[in-house]
């Protein structure tokens, strides 16, 4: 009987309780978290997918949950590391965290075909040319995604290093003692 | 030559951490000299015990962290804690008070926080009230002025430091400060107190105290030669002084049957060491000249508060550690002004000139 | 109270070993032999390059302009000596990278030809405008080190109602001499340059600050200005960095200038000592900026002295006439110990900003390995902008740029000297060298990722207005298809019908 008594009011109020919580999660929704967008304006915005996300909204929102580190972005370097770690207050290690050397793209002119392809594909409009005629890559423009890359039929785009001239030279970090 | 960019200044090295330590060393040896002098042989196996002590817990703690031992054992940082580890040490107290003085400074004191430069607290003074609070009778057992070779011997001193002899009563005393707060608790008033003080032996340090911090002549030369030297700052030391200085005229002006004067107070306890080797630590004291005077000042206050209202005679290595404990936050307040700027960092404005 | 701290006349500093006895006593000299080639850079100032006006194969003759200033921040460069351009190339720059930089390559003749030179007679009766375009055509540059063009400063100053023009005459770095000669030997000339500078910025007064250690110099400057009293001629403390112009001023005039501000903003301009010689060769010779006085010093060299060499000769080339012992040399330096790039290589030319080369021995840069910070607070003691290195030096180390921001990072000017006392050896300056560039590189990402976003944007702009026109042509197609068949199912319908009312002739039309 007591056995009875005690799976029937458990049930009722789990049952109740389902239901609260149900009616809660339609009616109180939070439309979208406000700091997705923040986090998300942050970024790049260049959908390049280095992360492994298929853009920067889903990665935005897989650093606002926790499943991704505030470090998984390649191209926004230690700065954007800083700042999302500013905007979600978490503690990150930046002696670790190290700008990977940023890259761009550069046309052969040897091999290219006027194919057109891979500025059909370029997010930022960084290649120039015209059907059959050799193109070429505003180097200012190109974010490194690599897309043109691999949509290329004759491997003529290529990765190489940003060259360093007087303007753009630094001093490099000293040795840690 | 390389073809790694290097950085300016592209000259000869002013002045590096082990000729600091050496200077400090030499600025304390005569004080230290006068210690062994007055308690004889048992202050020197003290003393060179608690270096050794201090050298080894170096070199063990480095080896723990995985860190090249040599290098940090040759800059004489561990030297320097030894040595004031043992000039605060009651000059006959046993041998492992030494060793678990040593420890306590320098595993507890410095390497806990990651080692040279991180340590929040004095690791000297950490050391200090961490044994006066373990071993209060050790460390108040303080030994007659037995100048050397009219004291116990050679061998017979091993005895007294290594071979925990119970010391014979009638050459035992406590210090001014302990001899008046004993005094005060009998109901006996200052004049009456003090009329074997003699304030010239206090000054050159003919009287019960610690190893090292008896005699004020020759810590005060010491001291001024390290200002001269460029090796500390004047603010500090003179804060401190001062501090403690006005506090006790004060206080004994108002009623000098209760409270002692300034001479007394600069003469007895620690004072002196402090105020130019302790307080003065480079890592555990502000950083800019005003943070300095404040933290002074503060040690000073503290120094005499303790004394004179608190249940120990002596306040100087609680006061150390309280104004160690505000140091983060002097600096984080107390900044230097940015040239062009006002202290709340504003560029200047010249709209109005 | 607080004052006692904040408001100190000379705050901070330090005094480093001199080593200006080995040149300060012998004379400039002036027989420097020819070099057979010259390597003059476009750019040697602050702004943008000059472009380049002659070809390979050109004969030019000494003082020709070589290329001509573009913009408004920019100055020119002219031909050292006479004889052929042989080349215009990118060649290694007086940089500590070395990277390369666009030069003109100048092999002489031998014959020192002049160019006709533009001299007027009275020069003090020019106009204040014209001087500055005499100044600015002459490419003069600030020679302290700064290179910023003259004569943008000049029309800056005239532009802002100046009450004082700052003559820097501190050269407070260890070694280098040369202001200190040129003052020796060639007061009048420089006082003459002065007073054209004055004239060109209709400023009534001139301060010029002469640190201690410099007696001579000083006496022969005042000597110089016995009947001017609008020119005041001062001694200043020797206290490195005495020759950052803000701390002279301060220590001058008591002023001190914002900290976003320029020294116009309070009534003042300052110019280097230098400059004022060239401005005088400038104006009153006509003679434009193709050589100046170096300080080559060292330990490495067996005859140290301040030499007259014209821009674009290689170092390597004053090193040997210096008697440079090669095995000796640790370390080339171009300017002064404290704040002087080293150099990688020897074969770069000899620019208007260089105003040292220091062949540095062993026993002069002695570097032992880096300690941890005991936080002496020496750096402190030192800094003379009011800063606190090592909390700024221990940000940077774990790239935590923002918080050594906040600290004041942005107000340093790499004086060095908080790294001259550093007993723990901390390269501090260059942690903030690297902080500030790597400031620079953060701005321009940031830059370049707004620019990205509004390449992406416009895009997927031009994609969607794509996409809908062709939906447009689609529909459009779609339509008209079907007009075209609804049309033909009326033709058959009619066709149909046409074969019951026998009228195939209208039919037909309609289909067609």
């Amino acid at each position: 009987m007591y056995v009875l008594s005690a799976i029937v009011v458990l049930t009722a109020l789990g049952l109740l309780l389902g239901l609260a919580l149900g009616i809660a999660g339609k009616y109180l929704k939070v439309e979208a978290d406000p700091l997705i967008e923040k986090v998300e304006a942050l970024m790049p915005g260049s959908q390049c997918g280095q992360c492994g996300f298929p853009g920067c909204r889903p990665a935005a929102e897989a650093v606002v949950s926790g499943a991704a580190p505030v470090t998984l972005c390649p191209p926004g370097g230690t700065s954007l590391v800083e700042q999302l770690a500013k905007l979600l207050g978490v503690e990150v290690d930046l002696s670790q965290t190290q700008d990977q050397e940023p890259m761009v793209a550069r046309v052969s002119e040897e091999t290219c075909t006027g194919c057109t392809r891979c500025f059909k594909v370029c997010p930022t409009d960084a290649i120039v040319g015209a059907p059959k005629q050799i193109h070429a890559v505003v180097a200012d423009a190109c974010i490194g995604c690599k897309k043109c890359v691999e949509v290329c039929p004759t491997e003529c785009l290529q990765m190489y290093p940003i060259e360093v001239t007087l303007r753009n030279w630094r001093w490099p970090k000293p040795l840690a003692a | 030559m390389s073809s790694k960019p290097i950085s300016g200044p592209h000259t000869a090295v002013s002045r590096r951490v082990d000729q600091i330590m050496w200077l400090v060393i030499k600025a304390m040896a005569p004080a230290i000299a006068c210690g062994i002098f007055l308690f004889g042989w048992p202050a020197l196996y003290l003393l060179a015990t608690t270096v050794a002590a201090a050298l080894l817990f170096e070199a063990f703690s480095l080896k723990v962290k995985g860190v090249a031992a040599l290098p940090f054992l040759r800059d004489g940082s561990a030297i320097v804690t030894g040595l004031l580890v043992a000039m605060t040490l009651p000059p006959w107290a046993p041998w492992w008070i030494g060793v678990v003085g040593a420890a306590i400074a320098i595993v507890l004191g410095k390497h806990v926080y990651g080692g040279l430069g991180q340590n929040l607290f004095n690791p000297a003074m950490l050391a200090r009230v961490a044994l006066l609070i373990s071993f209060p009778i050790e460390m108040t057992t303080w030994a007659n002025v037995s100048p050397l070779f009219t004291g116990p011997g050679v061998i017979e001193s091993l005895g007294i430091t290594f071979g925990s002899l119970p010391n014979a009563d009638a050459v035992t005393g406590a210090t001014t400060l302990g001899y008046v707060k004993t005094e005060f608790s009998q109901g006996r008033l200052l004049p009456g107190s003090l009329l074997e003080y003699s304030g010239f032996l206090a000054f050159i340090g003919w009287e019960r105290g610690s190893l090292g911090e008896t005699s004020s002549l020759l810590l005060l030369a010491g001291g001024i030669w390290l200002m001269w030297q460029g090796v500390i700052k004047w603010h500090i030391p003179v804060s401190l002084l001062l501090s403690i200085v006005l506090l006790s005229s004060l206080f004994h002006l108002l009623d000098s049957q209760h409270y002692l004067g300034p001479w007394v107070h600069l003469n007895s306890g620690a004072v002196m060491l402090v105020a130019f080797y302790i307080a003065t630590d480079y890592v555990t004291s502000p950083n800019t000249p005003l943070g300095q005077i404040i933290f002074g000042a503060g040690c000073g206050m503290l120094i005499y508060v303790i004394r004179t209202w608190g249940g120990y005679p002596e306040g100087t290595g609680f006061a150390i550690l309280l104004m160690n404990a505000v140091t983060p936050l002097i600096d984080h307040y107390i900044r230097p002004r940015i040239y062009g700027r006002y202290r709340n960092g504003k560029p200047l404005d010249i709209s109005n000139s | 109270m607080f004052a006692l701290f904040e408001n100190p006349r000379l705050r901070g500093g330090i005094h480093a070993e001199e080593h200006k006895t080995e040149t300060s006593s012998l004379p400039i000299a002036t027989d420097f032999p020819l070099p057979k080639k010259l390597y003059i850079p476009v750019q040697q100032h602050v702004g943008k390059p000059a472009e380049p006006l002659v070809m390979v194969g050109d004969k030019v003759l000494k003082g020709q302009l070589l290329a001509y200033s573009q913009g408004t921040i920019s100055a020119p460069v002219h031909a050292p000596t006479s004889g052929t351009i042989v080349d215009v190339k990118d060649f290694p720059a007086p940089h500590p990278s070395a990277l390369p930089i666009r030069t003109v390559v100048l092999e002489s003749d031998g014959l020192e030809q002049w160019a006709e030179l533009n001299v007027v007679e009275d020069p003090f009766q020019l106009d204040p405008e014209e001087i500055c375009l005499r100044v600015g055509a002459a490419g003069v540059v600030g020679l302290g080190g700064a290179v910023f063009p003259s004569a943008v400063k000049l029309s800056l100053g005239r532009k802002n109602k100046i009450h004082t023009l700052l003559i820097n005459a501190g050269e407070c770095e260890p070694y280098l001499t040369c202001d200190d000669r040129l003052m020796q030997e060639r007061a009048a000339e420089i006082v003459a340059g002065i007073r054209l500078m004055l004239r060109g910025m209709d400023a009534p007064k001139a301060l010029v600050g002469i640190e201690d250690n410099k007696p001579e110099a000083f006496a022969a400057m005042r000597e110089a200005t016995r009947n001017l009293p609008n020119i005041v001629v001062s001694q200043v403390p020797t206290r490195y960095p005495m020759g950052w112009d803000r701390q002279m001023l301060r220590y001058l005039t008591g002023q001190e200038i914002p900290a976003d501000g320029r020294a116009t903003d309070i009534g003042v301009v300052v110019h280097n000592v230098a400059t004022a010689y060239a401005v005088y060769k400038a104006v009153c010779l006509g003679q434009p900026l193709i050589s100046r006085v170096v300080t080559v010093s060292g330990a490495a060299l067996a005859k140290p002295q301040n030499v007259e060499v014209p821009i674009g000769t290689l170092m390597s080339e004053v090193l040997a006439y210096c008697g440079l012992d090669k095995a000796k040399m640790a370390r080339l330096v171009m300017g002064g110990p404290m704040m002087g790039d080293a150099l990688p290589i020897a074969e770069v030319p000899v620019v208007k900003a260089c105003n040292g080369i220091l062949a540095l021995s062993h026993a002069d840069i002695e570097e032992p390995e880096v300690q941890p910070c005991i936080r002496c607070s020496s750096c402190v003691t030192a800094c003379p902008v009011g800063l606190l290195p090592l909390e700024m030096a221990s940000r940077i180390k774990v790239n935590q740029l923002d918080a050594a921001v906040d600290l004041g990072l942005k107000d340093c000017i790499s004086c060095g000297s908080c790294s001259y006392v550093c007993p723990s050896n901390i390269p501090l300056v260059h942690y903030f060298k690297f902080a500030s560039g790597e400031l620079v590189k953060r701005q321009q990402a940031e830059h370049k990722a707004e620019q990205t976003k509004r390449l992406i944007e416009d895009r997927n702009h031009r994609m969607e207005r794509i996409r809908l026109e062709a939906e447009a042509e689609a529909q459009r197609a779609a339509e008209a298809r079907a007009a075209r068949l609804a049309a033909q199912q009326q033709a058959q319908q009619a066709k149909a019908e046409g074969t019951e009312k026998t009228a195939p002739g209208v039919a037909a039309e309609e289909t067609a």
